[in-house]
C-alpha cells in the first residue's frame, strides 16, 4: 500500500485504523482469518491479473461506466426559486443503471474475486433490504458458488420481491430471529455462521464497516465511482465540481465516490444521514446522534445507550436502517474533511418523487436522500458552481414502501 | 495469593460455571452455584448483541435487558457476591463496547472496587489489548485470554502476552452452547496450550453434560460450562435455585473427580 504523506487517502494505518476508528474487534477464532484475508488482499493488489479481471467484469457484465448525467430540469427548478444568479449545476453519477440496480454490485465482484483466490468454496452475506443480497446472489450464481443470505424476518417480510430474486438465483435465505429482526441481526447472524465455517466460507460485507481489512477493501472496490466521475466531470467541465453529496448508511456509496477526492481541497464533500421521524425522534443519524463505540468488528459511531448498548435506528430506506457508520466517515467527520447533514424520511420522500418526475429517474430511497440534501444546499451555491450528487441505486425497489407512505394502496 | 491462584492450586480440576448477569434471580443462582461446587464464576454482561453467542445465551441477553439491567446493577450482584464469598473467583464476560464506553480506566476501577478476579471480553483480541488490558492489568484485574482451534502456534504467543488469570480454551470454531469437540482434539490442544504457558487452562463451549465435563477434566485444570445452566434459568425462571444447585453438584463431582478415575 502507497502511504503517501499528508494525504487523507493513505488510511488506514498497518492494523486497520483511521485515527481512533476502526480496527479488528472480532473473537480469536476469526482473527486469523481476517490476518489472511489481509494477506490475500495485499497479494490481489499487486496482482495485475486481478485487477484486470475485476475490470473487465466491471464493463462487461456490471455495465460501467456508469454515465454523469447532468440534471437539467432538477437545476433548472432549484434555480427558478433561488435568489438571482444563484442555483448551482446538479450532475447525477448513475449507480443505479448498474446490473442489479445499484452500487453494491462493485464491491461483490471485487470480493469474490478475493474469495476464488482464497479457495473458499461457500459464500455467505447480510442484508437489510435485499440489495446486497441480491448483489452477492447475483455474483455467486455468475461464480457457481452456494451462497446464503442472512436476512432479517422483519425485512424478510416487507422486502419479499428481494427474497424471492436472491432465492432465484440459487440463495438461500436464512430469516434471522433474533434480536429486532432487522439488518444489525443479520449481521450478527452471519458472524455467528461464519466464526462456525471459517474453513471454507468467505463472508462478503454489504458495506465499509466491519473488521480491517474489510472497510479498506470495500472502499478500494468502490472507488471506481470517484474515479470516473472524476474522469467524466473533468471532461464535461473541464474542472472539478466543487461538491460531492452521497447518502451515508454504512457508507460504501459515500466513500465510493468521496474518496478519489479527498486531497482535493476545492470539492467540499457532504455525507447524507438519515434522520428518520427527526433527531428527537426514531433515527438512523450515527454521527449527528451517537458516539464512539465497538460493533461489528469495528470501532466508529453507533447509536448506543449510556451503558452502550446498542439502540434500534429508523429509517423509511431500508438501507440506512442500521445503528452505525463506516469507521472512515467517522473520522472524516471527526477531521472535519466531510460535513454530514441529516435528511428525515419526509425530505426523502417529497425527493423521491421530485426527481421521478422532472428527471424521469425513480431513484433509490437512500439515493432520494441525497437528492434532498441537494435541493436545499444548491439553491444557496452560485450557477457556476457544480454538484455531483451519487444516486446509489434505483428505487424500483422501494416503490411498495413509498405506496405505503403515501397512502396509495396497490 | 490470587483467588485465581488459590482456586487452580487445588489438586483437583476447577468447574467454572457461566450465567448472565440479570437473568433470573441472580444473586440466588450464584450462591446455588457455589453451594453445588463450582470453583469460578463467570458472570456474562448483558449485550444487545451478542455476536459471538448462541441461541440460548442469546435469549438470556435480552431476557436480562428486557428487564432493564444496568451496568451499575451487574457491578452490585458482583460486589454482594464477593461480599458472601470472599474465596470464589469473580470473572466478569462480555463484549467490548459496554466495557469500555465509559472508558477502559473506569471499567476496571469499578471492577476492582467490586472484587472481580477477572474480565473475558470475546471481542478483543490481542491486537486490540490497548483498548481494555493495560488499564486492567493496572488495577491489578486479570485479563482472561481465549484460545480456539484457529489459534496457530504463530500466533500463541501475542494471545498470551498480557493474559492472566487461566486461559480459557475455546473448543471448537463456533458459538456457544452448540457442537461439542471431539475428545481427542481437546486432549492436544490443551497439551500444545499447557506447553506454552503456565496459565491454567480451562476448556469451553458446548459443555452439557456431566460425562463429557469430566472426559475434558481428564486432562484440564477446569471446565467451563454456560447455556447449560442458562437453559435450567430460562425453564424454571426466578425459581431456578435449587435446580441450578444440583445440576452444579453432579458437574461439580464429575470434574472434581476426574483425575482420580483417571489415575
Amino acid at each position: 500500500m502507497t502511504q503517501l504523506p499528508n494525504s487523507l487517502r493513505s488510511g488506514p494505518d498497518a492494523r486497520g485504523h483511521f485515527g481512533q476508528f476502526g480496527g479488528r474487534y472480532v473473537a480469536e477464532t476469526l482473527m486469523p482469518l481476517i490476518l489472511d484475508l489481509e494477506r490475500h488482499y495485499r497479494a490481489a493488489q499487486q496482482d495485475n491479473a486481478f485487477k484486470a479481471e475485476f475490470d473487465d467484469l466491471l464493463k462487461n457484465y456490471v455495465g460501467r461506466p456508469s454515465p454523469l448525467w447532468f440534471a437539467e430540469r432538477l437545476t433548472e427548478h432549484l434555480r427558478a426559486s433561488a435568489s438571482e444568479g444563484f442555483g448551482a449545476k446538479i450532475y447525477l453519477k448513475r449507480e443505479d443503471l448498474n446490473h442489479t440496480g445499484a452500487h453494491k454490485i462493485n464491491n461483490c465482484i471485487g470480493q469474490i474475486l478475493l474469495a476464488k483466490r482464497m479457495g473458499k468454496t461457500k459464500i455467505i452475506a447480510e442484508t437489510g433490504a435485499g440489495q446486497h443480497g441480491v448483489a452477492t446472489a447475483t455474483v455467486a450464481a455468475l461464480f457457481g458458488l452456494p451462497c446464503t443470505i442472512f436476512m432479517g424476518a422483519v425485512d424478510v417480510a416487507r422486502q419479499q420481491p428481494n427474497v424471492f430474486r436472491m432465492k432465484l438465483l440459487g440463495a438461500e435465505v436464512v430469516a434471522v430471529e433474533s434480536g429486532a429482526k432487522t439488518l444489525k441481526d443479520a449481521m450478527n447472524e452471519a458472524l455467528r455462521h461464519w466464526v462456525a465455517n471459517v474453513h471454507d466460507t468467505f463472508y462478503i460485507i454489504g458495506t465499509v464497516a466491519g473488521p480491517h481489512p474489510y472497510p479498506e477493501l470495500v472502499r478500494d472496490f468502490q472507488s471506481v465511482i470517484g474515479d470516473e466521475a472524476r474522469a467524466q466531470i473533468l471532461e464535461a467541465e473541464g474542472r472539478l465540481p466543487d461538491m460531492l453529496i452521497a447518502p451515508v448508511g454504512g457508507g460504501s456509496n459515500a466513500i465510493g465516490l468521496f474518496h478519489p477526492f479527498l486531497d482535493d481541497e476545492g470539492v467540499e464533500i457532504v455525507g447524507v444521514e438519515a434522520a428518520g421521524e427527526g433527531l428527537d425522534g426514531k433515527h438512523a443519524a450515527s454521527l449527528a446522534g451517537g458516539r464512539p463505540g465497538i460493533l461489528h468488528g469495528n470501532k466508529t459511531y453507533l447509536l448506543q445507550d449510556e451503558d452502550g448498548q446498542i439502540t434500534e435506528a429508523h429509517s423509511i430506506s431500508a438501507g440506512l436502517d442500521y445503528p452505525g457508520i463506516g469507521p472512515e466517515h467517522s473520522w472524516l467527520h471527526e477531521i472535519g474533511r466531510v460535513r454530514y447533514e441529516p435528511v428525515t424520511d419526509d425530505e426523502a420522500l417529497a425527493s423521491f418523487q421530485k426527481l421521478t418526475k422532472l428527471e424521469g429517474i425513480i431513484p433509490a430511497l437512500e439515493s432520494a436522500h441525497a437528492i434532498a440534501a441537494a435541493e436545499r444546499i444548491a439553491p444557496t451555491m452560485g450557477k457556476d458552481k457544480i454538484i455531483i450528487v451519487n444516486c446509489s441505486g434505483r428505487g424500483d425497489k422501494d416503490i411498495f414502501t413509498v405506496a405505503d407512505a403515501l397512502g396509495v394502496a396497490l | 495469593m490470587t483467588r485465581f491462584a488459590a482456586t487452580f492450586a487445588k489438586p483437583r480440576p476447577a468447574l467454572v460455571a457461566f450465567i448472565t448477569a440479570g437473568d433470573g434471580d441472580t444473586a440466588a443462582n450464584l450462591d446455588a452455584l457455589v453451594a453445588g461446587g463450582a470453583d469460578v464464576i463467570e458472570l456474562g454482561m448483558p449485550f444487545t448483541d451478542p455476536m459471538a453467542d448462541g441461541p440460548a445465551i442469546q435469549a438470556a441477553n435480552l431476557r436480562s435487558l428486557a428487564k432493564g439491567t444496568t451496568t451499575a446493577d451487574i457491578f452490585d450482584i458482583a460486589s454482594a457476591f464477593r461480599q458472601r464469598h470472599p474465596d470464589t473467583p469473580l470473572v466478569l464476560m462480555g463484549y467490548a463496547n459496554p466495557m469500555t464506553i465509559r472508558g477502559p480506566e473506569w471499567f476496571a476501577a469499578e471492577c476492582a472496587k467490586a472484587g472481580v478476579d477477572g474480565v473475558i471480553c470475546v471481542d478483543i483480541p490481542s491486537e486490540e489489548d490497548a483498548e481494555l488490558g493495560p488499564a486492567l492489568r493496572a488495577a491489578g484485574v486479570d485479563l482472561i485470554r481465549l484460545a480456539t482451534p484457529t489459534t496457530d502456534a504463530a500466533r500463541l504467543p501475542d494471545v498470551l502476552n498480557g493474559a492472566g488469570g487461566f486461559l480459557y480454551y475455546v473448543s471448537v470454531a463456533g458459538i456457544t452452547g452448540q457442537q461439542q469437540a471431539a475428545q481427542a482434539s481437546i486432549d492436544e490442544a490443551v497439551a500444545r496450550l499447557k506447553a506454552a504457558t503456565d496459565l491454567p487452562v480451562a476448556v469451553g463451549f458446548g459443555v452439557r453434560t456431566p460425562e463429557q465435563a469430566a472426559q475434558i477434566a481428564r486432562v484440564a485444570d477446569g471446565v467451563v460450562v454456560g447455556s447449560a445452566f442458562i437453559d435450567i434459568i430460562a425453564e424454571h425462571g426466578d425459581a431456578a435455585a435449587p435446580h441450578v444447585e444440583a445440576f452444579t453438584r453432579t458437574l461439580a463431582d464429575a470434574i472434581h473427580s476426574a483425575k482420580e478415575i483417571a489415575a
